[in-house]
């Protein structure tokens, strides 16, 4: 199938790090940055792909969280096992509020919007719920088993989430090719349009949004077996449904290297403002919030769009060349 | 100021941390043998700086900052040749994401020891992570009970947990209302609902009823609250003797201030780690919200003189003595002590000397230390009571300086 | 519970932080009826008129009510400023890109702050803040009464300025039908900077309302944020008489639940409505039938 090379070398070359470099520090942040990634690929699916953007894919992540958690911490259930559950739990969720969503033809601002009351009714739920412990939250007792999916060393960790990105990166591209990727685009740029030539809108949109939950839930199943804590501000926070838009969007949405990318841009930027701002609270936040500005003013379309403008632009360069050759002749 | 200083001391050390992690774990296998005399020992100091705890963690940063300063200028570390304690300094964002990823900053920054995290939330995480290189941390504040049950042999916890502030307040509540001659009955708990509030409110839900007090309702709220006024209505309609606060600070001030606006006055308010209850800002900005409010909190050791000295420090720069700076202070001052005794750097032997600890040179009431599964055996809360513009320590008697006022006087 | 000794005050307090959250969204109908953009930095520009007011009265020993007649043109400019300078020309025009120029707009507003200003919380303590007027069996904290009437004056005055005015028909118009607008001559960036300068107005007059009663820290006017969305919502985006109603009904809505379930859990009734409100009738309660 085309398109797999660029992925293929891209997760190989992620890959050797840990090969590279045994510094945790390091590993850690590319961890949370690969989390960030999955998420967010999840979000482009259906944000990228589907037109529809969710303020409140927090939804997701935080019942993958807290449905691995719970499992194992009340029920005694194998993590892998809870992994699994969690990934289904979420995708259950995403077909439910799809379902409820689509079918009262919610679009665009409203869509984004149910999407976010519903994020922040799960949120308040969770932090009064005796069974996620409430506002104490759930604590993963600290074992450090293979089988109990935790690791004494990060690599492990490391390696598992970027396998996770790259079935996520395959399994978009496997969607790009097919004739469900290319209703999802049609309902995308004109719906209506798409729904009179016999393409069912609702049906589409709501694939989209299960699948799209599912990855994101993997992200929150992966998140309470690395960081073994979770509370109602964790799972289900604004925090996550805003990183899950930010890495798509500034990496290139609807594309399929987008989200990583912008992952790995946006974590790097925060890094970087914080070595050069040193320890003024709030400064390094200030820079960051500007960069980000003038990132979207620069390159509307994310850091793909950048390279696919050059290079369209290379190939409207090379074509013009001839033609005046020929006149210079003529 | 003092912050230029720490500023240009963060940029290089962070410089360092990544110099140093990427050029891999050489630094953390260094045997203390190979330490030069007078290498400064490096100290991970980590607070929720920026986010919705910033206050917090300021205030925290602060007072571990103070107790450096202190050290150093009075020589420092004088087993290993005077040398001197950097810190490296860590914000955790006010996430356990946050906190975890300065954990592994500092590691690879050859820390000695952590201390700090605030949020009971990033200790559980932080204190996690630095497990897994047997890097001692020491918890300031974090209250929850799970942070010393984890078996983690690293975390050690100064001050107190949950169960012991629960039984300490419940105790001394019980001292207070006997010695008035019993007024109070009925009880209503007003709690914020993430960790510590609702942890603490079903503890003292379980043993209010056994002391002989009834509890007429449990009121959560989540944090921000923007509105009080219905929960001053239900307390006026209700009207329990005492109403029991356990909130963060804003939250704390708004519901006193309703409470004063709606003229609801209950014989007593009682809190439980109130966030405003013992804190001289409220008392400062709030007079008449705030007096006669009793809280069962951190508070100092009024009668040592090292903690009024710091008092006074604190004061003069124009900030607030709340508790996460002589908390801190007390933190710094005893892993400073352990290094002392291990006579090293090394985590594993400051590990060891923390557990044998029995250090009194804080300035907190606890007594000298002792760690029993991470959790220092003489930490416990004290009474505080605001009478006029002052907050007075009313039990225990060791460290009283006033009797209590209960019931309160009507208004 | 259900007696009218509570019942009654309940209502009363939930009617006059009806009528403030009413303002804030207010502002924020209006942005995001006319540049159908969900504003990110409304939040962050609420807490830096809090911040204004909390100055004034501390540097200036200005009444906030008093301060509200100066901060108001000044966070006018200070909107029309971002949305002629900043927003409209990085974000090109997309829906996306202005949502995450507002994001940044946000991030760098709430860290301005905090960088400046510190985490600590300010309050002021009005003099007449504690005063109350008795209403049947409520106490009607001073305050809020105050703030109560003058945000529904502003609702009142912002309305008549959408009937009668030039600006106000041209705003409408804009947000009617963009393309047609345009064409009929109406400078529409100018139009879009006017809203936006509004809301933020609406902000400025807002902050006022809440600074004697509230307080102010950097992340502080975070609260109203998801709560003013729902009322836009709830109201019919663009629609000024919606805001106003909406508010006081949410504000209802909010304190009662917060009576029956307890202020946590009380707190869902708010988004529960919403939810229902979008997927049964998202043109709002009191907007016009899409």
């Amino acid at each position: 199938m085309k398109g797999l090379v660029p992925i293929v070398a891209v997760v190989a070359l992620l890959a050797t790090v840990p090969l590279i470099t045994s510094s945790n520090v390091v590993l850690n942040f590319l961890v949370v940055a690969l989390l960030i990634a999955l998420v967010g690929q999840g979000w482009n699916l259906l944000g990228g792909y589907g037109g529809q953007y969710s303020f409140g894919h927090a939804a997701f992540f935080g019942t993958g969280a807290y449905v691995t958690a719970i499992l194992q911490v009340r029920y005694g259930v194998n993590a892998w096992l809870g992994f699994v559950l969690g990934v289904a739990a979420g995708a259950l969720v995403g077909a439910v509020i799809g379902a409820l969503s689509f079918r009262s033809g919610l679009k665009g601002s409203y869509f984004a919007l149910v999407t976010l009351a519903f994020a922040e009714v799960l949120r308040i739920v969770a932090s009064v719920s005796p069974i996620t412990g409430a506002g104490v939250g759930t604590l993963i007792s600290l074992d450090l088993r293979p089988m109990a999916f935790q690791f004494q060393n990060r690599a492990p960790f490391y390696w598992i989430i970027l396998a996770m990105v790259g079935l996520s990166l395959i399994l978009i591209r496997m969607i790009e090719h097919s004739r469900f990727g290319a209703y999802l685009v049609a309902v995308r740029e004109n719906e209506d349009a798409a729904r009179s030539l016999g393409v069912n809108a609702t049906i589409v949109k709501l694939c989209a949004m299960t699948i799209s939950a599912a990855v994101t839930a993997a992200g929150g199943c992966f998140y309470a077996q690395y960081f073994l804590f979770i509370d109602a501000g964790i799972a289900y926070g604004s925090w996550i449904s805003i990183e899950a838009l930010l890495a798509p969007i500034i990496g290139g949405i609807g594309t399929v290297l987008g989200p990583l990318l912008g992952a790995l841009v946006v974590k790097t930027l925060g890094e970087l403002t914080k070595i050069v701002t040193g320890g003024a609270p709030g400064l390094d936040l200030v820079i960051y919030g500007g960069v980000l500005i003038l990132v979207i003013a620069i390159a509307p379309r994310g850091i793909v769009g950048i390279f696919v403008d050059l290079r369209g632009r290379m190939r409207r360069s090379k074509a013009a060349a001839p033609a005046s050759l020929e006149r210079g002749h003529g | 100021m003092g912050s230029q200083f720490l500023l240009s001391r963060r940029r290089l050390l962070a410089g360092t941390a990544l110099g140093a992690a990427s050029a891999a774990a050489g630094s953390i296998a260094m045997p203390a043998v190979l330490r030069a005399a007078g290498t400064p020992v490096k100290l991970g100091v980590l607070h929720p700086v920026t986010g919705a705890l910033s206050y917090s963690g300021q205030q925290g940063r602060l007072g571990a900052s103070m107790a450096i300063d202190d050290i150093n200028a009075a020589g420092g570390i004088k087993a290993l040749g005077g040398a001197k304690i950097e810190a490296v300094l860590g914000d955790a964002q006010s996430t356990p994401e946050g906190g975890n990823a300065e954990v592994e900053k500092m590691n690879g920054a050859g820390v000695a020891a952590i201390v700090g995290g605030y949020a009971s939330g990033i200790c559980l995480a932080a204190s996690q992570t630095a497990a897994r290189y047997d890097l001692p941390y020491i918890v300031d504040v974090g209250v929850v009970d799970s942070i010393v049950s984890r078996g983690l042999k690293n975390t050690f916890r100064f001050g107190p947990g949950f169960g012991v502030i629960a039984k300490t307040a419940l105790d001394n509540l019980v001292t207070i209302n006997d010695q008035a001659g019993k007024p109070a009955k009925t009880v209503m708990i007003v709690h914020e609902d993430s960790a510590f509030g609702s942890g603490l409110a079903k503890l003292l839900n379980a043993q209010l009823p056994e002391r002989g007090f009834q509890v007429l309702e449990t009121i959560p709220h989540p944090t921000p609250t923007r509105d009080f006024n219905n929960v001053a209505l239900k307390i006026k309609a209700q009207n329990p003797d005492l109403v029991i606060p356990a909130n963060y600070y804003n939250e704390y001030v708004l519901l006193a201030r309703t409470m004063q606006q709606q003229r609801v006055r209950p014989k007593g308010i009682y809190s439980v780690l109130g966030g405003a209850a013992s804190s001289y800002k409220f008392v400062k900005e709030f007079p008449e919200s705030a007096q006669y409010i009793m809280d069962c909190n951190h508070w100092f050791d009024p009668k040592n003189p090292k903690a009024l000295a710091l008092k006074k420090k604190i004061e003069d720069k124009h900030e607030f003595y709340t508790y996460e700076v002589y908390m801190n202070y007390s933190c710094v001052l005893l892993l400073a002590d352990a290094i002392e005794r291990a006579a090293s750097a090394d985590r594993a032997k400051i590990i060891t000397a923390l557990e044998n600890s029995t250090f009194a040179g804080h300035v907190m009431p606890y007594g000298p230390t002792k760690f029993v599964n991470g959790q220092n055996q003489g930490a416990a809360p004290v009474n505080t009571q605001v009478v006029g513009s002052d907050i007075l320590v009313i039990f225990p008697a060791a460290f009283a300086s006033a009797k209590p006022v209960f019931p309160m006087p009507p208004a | 519970m259900l007696s009218s000794v509570i019942l009654f005050p309940a209502l009363l307090n939930g009617l006059m932080t009806g009528a403030v959250y009413a303002l804030i969204a207010l502002g924020l109908t209006l942005i995001y009826g006319v540049l159908h953009i969900i504003n990110f930095a409304h939040g962050a520009l609420l807490t830096a008129a809090m911040f204004a007011a909390f100055f004034g009265y501390q540097w200036l020993g200005l009444d906030p009510y008093v301060a509200a007649i100066g901060l108001a043109p000044l966070f006018y400019v200070l909107g029309y400023g971002l949305q002629r300078f900043v927003i409209g020309p990085a974000a090109h025009g997309e829906d996306r890109n202005i949502l995450l120029v507002t994001l940044g707009l946000a991030v760098v507003i709430e860290n301005a702050l905090l960088y400046a200003f510190r985490a600590d919380t300010r309050t002021i303590n009005l003099p007449y803040a504690f005063n109350v007027i008795e209403v049947g069996t409520a106490f009607l904290a001073v305050p809020r009464v105050i703030a109560f009437a003058i945000a529904i004056g502003v609702a009142l005055a912002l309305w008549l300025i959408m009937r009668w005015t030039d600006a106000g028909k041209a705003i409408r118009a804009v947000a009617k039908e963009k393309l047609g607008a345009e064409l009929s001559g109406i400078d529409v960036a100018h139009i879009y900077a006017v809203t936006f300068g509004l809301g933020t107005a609406c902000l400025a007059i807002a902050a006022c309302l809440l600074i004697p009663t509230y307080y102010v820290n950097p992340s502080a006017g975070n609260a109203f944020v998801l709560i003013a969305f729902t009322i836009v919502v709830l109201g019919g985006m663009g629609s000024v008489a919606g805001a106003l109603l909406g508010g006081l009904f949410v504000g209802v809505i909010e304190s009662l639940s917060g009576l029956y379930l307890g202020e946590s859990l009380g707190q869902i009734g708010i988004f529960v409505m919403f939810i229902l409100v979008l997927l049964f009738r998202p043109s709002g309660l009191f907007g016009e039938r899409a």
